[in-house]
């Protein structure tokens, strides 16, 4: 028996699994008017100290929220955000440096999300590997403390092009660490051209005023709209 | 490191895609854009692993590497970047309008199909 070599277009995404999950769970969020975001940086850029504050604020304005919370092993990071009372569920990645939708959705069983307006993600620490994989979110938000280097956007292009919204973290310790605020927003602008950027100490509380607002406003407007994140 | 998962999702997109009957793929055609945040010696690293057990083991993975494309407002015009920035080369307009670059697709495969033994 002989055998001919034979060719086959295909075309598809690598990760078209993960994209069709994904719009399942955007779908299924939008359905019960949920608004996500969905936060990658580096580790220890601040995501959960800032998720700590923006949970109390968005409780006292009647918003509803709720959070899940990446980890390569521990689950400090949920057992933090606990404290606030808020619905908080850890997902363990034993090893894996992103999240994916499929631990987005076996995350959120069990939850009436009729119960939540805002659903955070909180991506695992790493600035290359989450910037493949939609978790269904409406928003990806890219952080940057002040301590890192205003060049960061310029080394992880790919992740932060990815971003529609960025914050700077950590404002406080800019004087101490010699920060050129200026740079870094040109760098930001360089590589996501147009993007919005917030600057926030959650420690201050500084820009955490316009930061809730902004949060408040998007949760009222963005689930009512359908089809509002279609491409 | 995330180059083991997607290789692996490469390997099931394959095998999900394969004629009945294919026992053996011999070669994998993708397109990698230079903003999919996949690092080519590490996917192809992977491959190797990924592919282990399953019919594209020895396949050959070949990659076509995409440059970042913009459209730039100004000139209208869609113009391959030269740096990181997102800056047409020609006029220096910063443009977001991305047209090539997350690409991290699948192409085409080979594979051996198995004749009909003739009686
Ligand atoms: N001074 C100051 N320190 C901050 C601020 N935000 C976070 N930190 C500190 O930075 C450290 C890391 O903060 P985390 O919130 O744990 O960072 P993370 O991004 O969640 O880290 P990973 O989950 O490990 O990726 C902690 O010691 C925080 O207290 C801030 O606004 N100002
Ligand atoms: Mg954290
Ligand atoms: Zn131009």
């Amino acid at each position: 028996m002989t055998t001919t070599p034979r060719v086959l277009e295909i075309r598809q995404k690598v990760l078209s699994k993960n994209d069709e999950l994904a719009r399942g769970l955007r779908d299924r969020l939008h359905a019960h008017g949920v608004f996500t975001l969905n936060f990658v940086s580096s580790p220890g850029t601040g995501k959960t100290r800032l998720l700590e504050e923006t949970l109390g604020r968005l409780v006292a304005r009647g918003v509803k929220p709720a959070a899940l919370v990446g980890d390569l092993a521990t689950d400090n990071d949920a057992q933090r955000l606990m404290r606030s009372g808020v619905p908080v569920r850890q997902i363990t990645t034993a090893g894996r440096c992103h999240l994916e939708a499929e631990m987005i959705a076996t995350h959120l069983e069990g939850w009436d999300l009729g119960q939540f307006d805002i659903l955070f993600i909180e991506n695992v620490g790493n600035l290359v590997c989450p910037s493949s994989y939609d978790l269904g979110e409406d928003l990806r938000v890219v952080m940057l403390s002040v301590t890192e280097g205003e060049d960061k956007p310029l080394k992880y292009p790919s992740l932060f092009n990815s971003a529609d919204l960025a914050v700077i973290t950590k404002l406080d310790l800019a004087e101490a660490c010699e920060t050129d605020m200026a740079a870094m927003h040109q760098n930001l602008q360089a590589i996501r051209p147009g993007i919005r950027v917030f600057e926030t100490s959650a420690k201050t509380g500084a820009g955490m005023d316009e930061w809730i607002a902004f949060l408040v406003e998007q949760q009222r407007i963005r689930p009512a709209a359908p089809e509002a994140t279609a491409e | 490191m995330h180059e083991l998962s997607i290789a692996q999702s490469l390997v099931s997109l394959v095998e999900r895609q394969l004629p009945e009957g294919v026992t053996r793929v011999t070669a994998v055609d993708m397109r990698l854009g230079a903003l999919a945040g996949v690092v080519r010696g590490a996917l192809e690293f992977c491959y190797g692993i990924a592919t282990d057990g399953t019919p594209l083991q020895g396949s050959t993975l070949r990659i076509v590497e995409l440059p970042v494309v913009i459209h730039c407002p100004e000139c209208q015009a869609d113009r391959t970047l030269e740096g990181v920035t997102f800056r047409c080369p020609v006029c220096g307009t910063l443009s977001g309008d991305l047209r090539q670059g997350r690409e991290l697709d699948l192409a085409s495969i080979e594979y051996d199909e198995p004749e009909v033994a003739s009686a």
